[in-house]
């Protein structure tokens, strides 16, 4: 018999020695939904303390003025700042000095020699000031967002939910499709020296 | 009844079973002053952090229904998960192995790892590979682990073994953990202070090279989603999303009950975890991945899928509750035995309270036969589990099966014979009245003080650090029968 | 209300005056005591320690005793809670459902003490008089099985001529915990240190509690430091004029 084989029939044999227990109904009567909708001006500024109290650096931006806040972010970052392939146009700030690396599959050795990363999100939970990154196009492999000191993220007014059960559908979207080259969902709260801009559609 | 007793896990592999009982280890951990107040310090601390963050949510209480309902209705279908499980890993690129026990996750790990070519892998703290011994065996095929946890890495280092679930060094303080660093770490700046945030750089510089180089990395998981094929690590300090990112071969080491069926459920869990652990809102880091990303993190996943006992505590109708563990340690900081004694005198690498019903059940009561004792049943743990887990309940049950299978031994113990003698006296009222007036005559002793300093054995457990009661001149019963005349 | 006295055995053989203090106050509320001769023992320490089996005709005698009165009181936490929480589990664990059928039937009107006089009795000013400097231990099955909350605090507070200091770390175990405190000394020890450094430090005259088995284990402790401080029963405080 297969280890495979043999632990499935001591499942079985198991529950049955425990009278097959039925499984109960689960309650879900906790709070699915919060008091705001995705992007209330509560749930922005919500999110901002909870990221600054994570010792996060908040900046506020209109939907044409991200370059410029993110060009504030990275003022002081003088080593190369990779990006995603699908960085959103409009986003990088061209006076800024620092030296623009789109990533083609770095090793981690090449990503160990960059400062920062510029990237976007897939949403934010403002109860627990999480922001989660599923891989998308604008996000980006896994690594970019690991290896450097700096990440800039920008969180979109509308990817601000409040409660957890809200924001985990929004970073398993990808997980579910079978489709997409990348089924990997994740989830970052770690701003921990790093820099957070919130960019706000006004 | 049950008749199925289910496999429990192997002997002389792993770390479920202790060298020395429980009140025998216990005995060494209670001299030591530095780890009382280590381990009081930290558990006060932790303990004040949880209390507050789940003061925040006025749905705590219905999490924790969820929580517990979702537990038990996947144990009741758990062959179906993990099935749905393994289709999912496999169809997204990963592939699922099956151990019986501790030593065939070893070999498969050992293996997988061998087909590599490598000798040295990286690790992310994991109770699982803990239980099984894994580094041992790596080590006795020539393959280096790496923990990476700065707890674990400390635990390591000092050549020491984890005390707690979650802080596995929380045994040891701060200026211990800079003399482990200044004597164990290669090239550690010799100027090292005992702040944290510098003995934290100080690992993460040890560490940073070794997660760029790693080309295999060991892990366990918190939770495996069955019908999405996702496996999630929750974590604090970020070493974890680097052995899940960087290296090229990932391998996953799951104690199966750690399956939940729906992404849906995670809502609830997530919520449960980081509050009840660290005492936080959310865990800094959570990384979730799917099989195989082509161009994104390691390329070759290996799911390794372990029972080691489990099957035998899911046989168990009120036993297998335990199982539903989510590995928070909340129960340990609220212990007011495990903030005594530390988690070493546990002898498994699951301690306090709910390594108290778990390690029994993985091994046989028999193997961890003082584990169910050590409890005053004060219902602290209870309280605090986020999913419900009744271990006092547990230990009694425990207690009782432990006490059974002593009955199939031909010489009770003096204990049995006790029991057996106080249960035939009290189950009779004039066996009870008569036994009253019998130890009246311990009125003879502690005249002058009004207690009693020492008594024979077993009881002189008792008088060593108390003085026991002075049987009073006339009972209740009798004080009733004066005043009251008779019954009523 | 005609009230059965479950009294259990530590306090018929140990702490009478427990007993005595239960039915004085009672009786001053105005109520009726009976005190069924036949009682002897719930079985907690069987329970607990693991002889479930040898806890059955305690159980049986129990219900036996106690099924013909339609409210029970013991003046201890623990006591209640092996009634209210084990003693079905143990009729089932032998296969007796119509054991545990009577057990649940007497465990649904057996009360604390405290839960006795606030919840059925609706009384919180008992009339009592008790000019000391008192501190209350609230004991974890009270607390945590039974969940009788504040209410032995809101008796209290309602005391006259006491001074009731507030427990630092209160709900913490005292340590005792049945045969816990001989078969694990060290660690019961260990915990009974903590809890009299923290009585100590209220500077009360009196530890009070509702449980005779906890006031056993920290009395005995507190009796071997000369400590001068004495433990005192929920009961007798509630009893005093």
């Amino acid at each position: 018999m297969t280890a495979r084989e043999e632990v499935l029939g001591r499942i079985r044999a198991a529950n049955a020695a425990a009278g097959h227990p039925p499984p109960p109904d689960v309650p879900r009567d906790y709070h699915r939904t919060g008091s705001h909708p995705a992007g209330a001006p509560e749930l922005l500024a919500l999110l901002r303390d909870r990221l600054v109290d994570y010792k996060a650096t908040v900046l506020d931006a209109a939907a044409d003025g991200v370059a410029e806040a993110v060009q504030i972010a990275l003022t002081e970052v003088t080593g190369p700042v990779v990006v995603p392939p699908g960085l959103p146009a409009g986003w990088w700030p061209d006076g800024l000095a620092a030296t623009r690396v789109t990533d083609d599959g770095l090793s981690p050795a090449d990503l160990d020699a960059t400062a920062a990363v510029l990237t976007g999100c897939a949403a934010a939970c403002a109860v627990t000031g999480t922001i989660a990154l599923d891989g998308s196009p604008d996000q980006g492999r896994r690594a970019i967002t690991l290896v450097p000191d700096v990440h800039v993220c920008v969180v979109r007014a509308e990817q601000v939910v409040e409660t957890v059960p809200e924001s985990s559908p929004r970073w398993i979207r990808r997980a579910r499709s079978r489709s997409s080259a990348d089924r990997r969902p994740r989830a970052t709260s770690s701003w921990s020296g790093w820099r957070a801009c919130t960019a706000r559609a006004r | 009844m049950t008749t199925f007793l289910g496999v429990p896990a192997p002997r002389g592999v792993g770390h479920l079973r202790g060298e020395h009982s429980f009140p025998d280890a216990a005995r060494g951990a209670l001299a030591d002053s530095q780890l009382r107040r280590n381990l009081g310090h930290a558990t006060h601390t932790i303990r004040g952090k949880r209390a507050s963050v789940v003061g925040e949510l006025d749905d705590w209480e219905q999490l924790r229904l969820a929580g517990s309902a979702l537990k038990a209705a996947t144990m009741a279908r758990l062959d179906e998960h993990l099935e749905r499980l393994e289709r999912e890993v496999t169809a997204r690129g990963g592939t699922v192995h099956w151990a019986r026990d501790a030593n065939e996750a070893n070999a498969i790990v050992t293996r997988l790892v061998q087909e590599t070519g490598e000798t040295e892998v990286v690790k992310v703290k994991s109770m699982a590979t803990q239980e099984i011994g894994l580094n041992e065996a790596l080590e006795t095929a020539g393959i280096e682990a790496h923990e990476t946890d700065l707890a674990e890495l400390i635990v390591q280092l000092g050549g020491d073994l984890p005390s707690h679930i979650l802080v596995p060094a929380i045994h040891r303080n701060r200026a211990e953990i800079r003399e482990i660093f200044l004597r164990e770490m290669p090239g550690v700046d010799p100027e090292l202070t005992a702040e944290p945030r510098r003995l934290a750089m100080a690992a993460r510089a040890h560490l940073r090279e070794r997660f760029l180089r790693a080309k295999v990395a060991i892990s366990g998981a918190n939770f495996a989603v069955a019908d999405t094929g996702t496996l999630l690590v929750v974590e604090s300090e970020g070493n974890g999303r680097m052995c899940l990112t960087l290296p090229e071969t990932l391998i996953t080491v799951m104690g199966i009950e750690k399956v939940v069926p729906t992404w849906q459920d995670l809502e609830v869990f997530l919520q449960l975890l980081p509050r009840s652990s660290t005492g936080e809102r959310m865990n800094p880091y959570t990384s979730a991945w799917t099989g195989v990303t082509p161009g994104d993190g390691p390329q070759t996943f290996h799911l390794v899928l372990l029972d080691n006992g489990r099957t035998a505590a899911l046989a168990d109708e009120l036993g297998r509750s335990a199982l539903h563990c989510i590995k928070c340690s909340a129960c340990l900081n609220v212990c007011p035995v495990y903030e005594r004694t530390g988690g070493h005198a546990y002898g498994s690498v699951y301690p306090g309270p709910i390594g108290a019903v778990l390690s029994p059940q993985l091994t046989g009561v028999e193997d961890n036969a003082s584990l169910p004792y050590a409890s005053t049943l004060c219902g602290a743990c209870f309280d605090a589990c986020p999913v419900r887990i009744d271990i006092p309940s547990l230990l009694v049950k425990l207690r009782a099966r432990h006490v059974d299978e002593q009955r199939a031994r031909t010489v009770p113990s003096a204990e049995a014979i006790a029991m057996a003698a106080a249960s035939w006296v009290m189950s009779s009222p004039a066996r009870f009245a008569a036994a009253e007036k019998v130890s009246r005559a311990g009125r003879l002793l502690g005249r002058r003080t009004g207690g009693i300093a020492a008594l024979p054995p077993p009881l002189s457990a008792w008088t060593a650090s108390r003085d026991a009661p002075r049987p009073p001149a006339e009972t209740f019963r009798e004080w009733w029968a004066r005043e009251r005349g008779g019954a009523s | 209300m005609r009230i059965a006295l479950f009294l259990t055995c530590l306090g018929d053989a140990v702490q009478p005056e427990v007993g005595r203090a239960t039915v004085t106050l009672l009786e001053r509320l105005g109520h009726e005591v009976v005190f069924p001769a036949d009682q002897t023992c719930c079985g907690q320490m069987h329970v607990n320690t693991g002889y479930q089996r040898e806890a059955v005709p305690l159980v049986r005698h129990h219900v036996e005793t106690f099924e013909p009165y339609d409210v029970i009181v013991a003046p201890s936490g623990s006591c209640v809670g092996c009634v209210r929480h084990q003693h079905a589990m143990v009729a089932r664990g032998a296969h007796d459902d119509r054991l545990a059928e009577r057990a649940d039937a007497v465990a649904a009107r057996t009360y604390e003490l405290s839960e006795l006089l606030v919840d059925v009795l609706g009384v919180e000013d008992v009339g009592a008089y008790y000019p000391h400097r008192v501190t209350y231990h609230p004991t974890c099955h009270s607390l945590r099985m039974l969940r009788v909350g504040d209410k032995p605090l809101r008796l209290l507070r309602h005391v006259r001529g006491m001074t009731l200091v507030e427990l630092p770390e209160a709900d913490q175990c005292c340590g005792f915990g049945g045969t816990f405190a001989l078969k694990n000394a060290d660690t019961s020890t260990a915990m009974l240190a903590d809890k009299m450094r923290n009585v100590l430090s209220t500077g009360a005259e009196v530890a009070a509690a509702g449980d005779a088995s906890c006031l056993m284990h920290i009395g005995g402790g507190l009796s071997r430091l000369r400590s001068g401080t004495r433990t005192i029963h929920l009961a007798e405080i509630l009893a005093s004029t």
